[in-house]
């Protein structure tokens, strides 16, 4: 074979192994955008469907916004709404202070019964939530907790919320910040910590001048976590609350029981803004760090 | 009080106890007291009006083993193992492909992923319900409409829709942590191994597979426990027809008043998980020994 020959040889090879590894590339990325046309797809005509001027949810009839002023107008909708408000309102600062301090004593400390405690922290999130609704609405029954309402005023609107419902969402919720919160102190270099002791400062000064600045990304990725959770929640909630008590989940269920309406998408795509804005609260909150610590600390 | 704070700065153990305090008391009261009254109930006879009786029985285990609990039980199973294989499947190759993606185009991709795992479930399980109905779900509505079907497609109400929303929903949950998983593998291992001539399929059975093991060990528990226990999922995809074992445990709250039956029944739920979860973790650590 000639020199010339040869080379030409080589270079179509070379021309085909690079010719197949674009193909594998160009799959590659075809697979990804299919991945996340599943996860957003549903989302997008469901919120599509929102806006249309029929009762259909398959066949588009043409844009109107009646199904949103229907929800407006729909005063259990807005009720419940406000009761899924004040439950994760609550059930998050609660759950803050005392999931905070778990995290500090766990990841800070080493004394008698951590293990055990490790196990008491993590099985609230392992459980399955429909075993963890039974066991609260046993627990409040025989107990004789009951359901007795909270009446409080918020923001003018006159509430009656199960004190149940609160207890058992701060009760999932205390391993969810514990666990975030942990996370972060893990990652927290002690030197300033330690140089602020140097220096004579007790520990309850270098706790809130140091440890707690530094922890707070932590224990606001934990409130947003906590927050989310709480107005997400459905099965806690729907069997701890007794009758006649509907957070916006509760409410959308039974509604989807009832039937499909446009109207059910609009109450949906009210709930997604909601998490959107969420979602943009943690990236502004989370700026300062990592940008995939999110992903690496919740797991 | 000086001969108390004394105390506490000598013992870590008493302030770390201090600290645990409202902890302990919470998920002691409102967890494990619970947990602890149901294990109980499961084993007391039921009273004429709801409530219970307090005589020891171990009736509510035995008819746990009723075929028709214990065919719902092997459905739940089945369901839950299909939906982990199915996330599994297409959770790994995307986990994959964000994590070889350049370090600016991750960060966007991971916030694509987090955005429908913080969206509430059950709005995402309603938009396959507007999906997959029979006469009146999108997709039926469209293939008839194009003249591609003439009866609808057997979409609803069955096995399938429940795997398909229970997939949808939890596939952010199995991406996230292998996605992690892989972000941490150290990329001089894969440029080692293709110096010493290892080819692709090498490369990933012997370096990126068992090093993403926790990764896919973490993911396929937080796919496999609440799928096994769904109640959301087959309420609404299943047209009221298709349950699972987490439908079964509330009607014994909600209609049948049987609580002790449902508590066995829940007992029966969680040592399933448990014992799925060891052989699992059991499993994809022997395959790691094997890979090493």
């Amino acid at each position: 074979m000639s020199e010339q020959a040869l080379s030409r040889a080589l270079s179509r090879r070379s021309r085909m192994a690079h010719l197949k590894k674009q193909l594998g590339e160009g799959l590659f990325h075809l697979y990804g955008l299919t991945g996340y046309l599943f996860l957003y797809l549903p989302i997008i005509i469901l919120v599509i469907f929102s806006f249309n001027d029929s009762r259909s949810t398959a066949q588009w009839a043409g844009f109107t916004t009646h199904w949103y002023a229907d929800m407006m107008n729909d005063h259990q909708i807005i009720l419940s709404l406000w009761n899924s408000l004040f439950v994760a309102i609550v059930s998050t600062l609660v759950s803050l202070v005392i999931g905070t301090l778990a995290a500090l004593a766990m990841e800070r400390y080493r004394f008698w019964g951590k293990l055990m405690m490790d196990a008491v922290l993590y099985l609230p999130i392992i459980i399955p939530d429909i075993a963890m609704a039974i066991m609260l609405l046993i627990f409040f029954d025989v107990s004789g907790i009951g359901f007795q309402p909270w009446k409080a005023n918020f923001f003018g609107v006159h509430l009656a919320v199960p004190y149940s419902v609160i207890i058992g969402h701060v009760a999932f919720n205390i391993s969810f910040v514990a666990v975030v919160v942990r996370a972060r102190l893990a990652q927290m270099d002690q030197v300033l910590e330690e140089a602020a002791q140097d220096l004579y400062a007790d520990p309850w000064r270098t706790f809130w001048r140091v440890t707690f600045p530094m922890l707070l990304p932590g224990i606001m990725g934990g409130a947003l976590l906590a927050f989310t959770l709480s107005m997400d929640d459905f099965v806690i909630t729907f069997f701890t609350s007794g009758a006649g008590f509907n957070t916006l989940p509760v409410r959308v269920f039974s509604m989807i029981k009832k039937g499909v309406t446009p109207k059910i998408n609009a109450v949906s795509s009210l709930m997604l803004l909601f998490s959107l804005v969420l979602v943009a609260i943690s990236l502004i909150i989370g700026k300062g760090g990592d940008e995939n610590s999110s992903a690496n600390t919740m797991f | 009080m000086k001969k108390l704070l004394t105390l506490l700065r000598k013992r870590p153990s008493f302030q770390a106890w201090l600290l645990l305090l409202p902890s302990a008391f919470w998920l002691f009261v409102f967890f494990i007291a619970p947990l602890f009254i149901v294990l109980i109930y499961s084993f007391l006879e039921r009273g004429t009006y709801g409530g219970v009786q307090w005589h020891f029985t171990l009736e509510n285990y035995r008819r746990t083993f009723d075929p028709l609990y214990f065919k719902t039980f092997g459905r739940s199973f089945y369901i839950a193992i299909v939906t982990t294989i199915a996330t599994l499947l297409i959770g790994y190759p995307l986990a994959y492909y964000i994590a070889s993606r350049p370090a600016k185009r991750r960060g966007t991709l991971v916030l694509a992923l987090m955005i429908p795992f913080w969206t509430n479930f059950l709005v995402r399980t309603y938009a396959w319900l507007t999906l997959l109905r029979t006469h009146t779900g999108l997709i039926n509505v469209t293939l008839m409409s194009l003249g591609w079907i003439q009866k609808p497609l057997p979409l609803f109400g069955n096995d399938f829709a429940i795997i398909v929303g229970l997939v949808y929903g939890w596939l952010p949950d199995m991406v996230l942590p292998i996605y992690a998983a892989l972000d941490r593998l150290d990329h001089s291992l894969l440029e080692a191994a293709s110096d010493l001539y290892a080819s692709g399929p090498n490369v990933f059975r012997r370096i990126v597979w068992p090093l993403s093991l926790p990764g896919v060990v973490a993911g396929s528990m937080l796919v496999f426990i609440p799928s096994l226990g769904a109640f959301v999922t087959p309420a609404i995809l299943g047209g009221g027809k298709t349950l699972m074992i987490g439908n079964i445990i509330s009607n014994q709250f909600l209609a049948a008043h049987d609580w002790p039956f449902g508590s066995a029944l829940s007992f029966v739920m969680m040592a399933v998980m448990l014992a799925a979860t060891l052989i699992y973790f059991r499993a994809t650590s022997d395959e790691e020994r094997r890979q090493l």
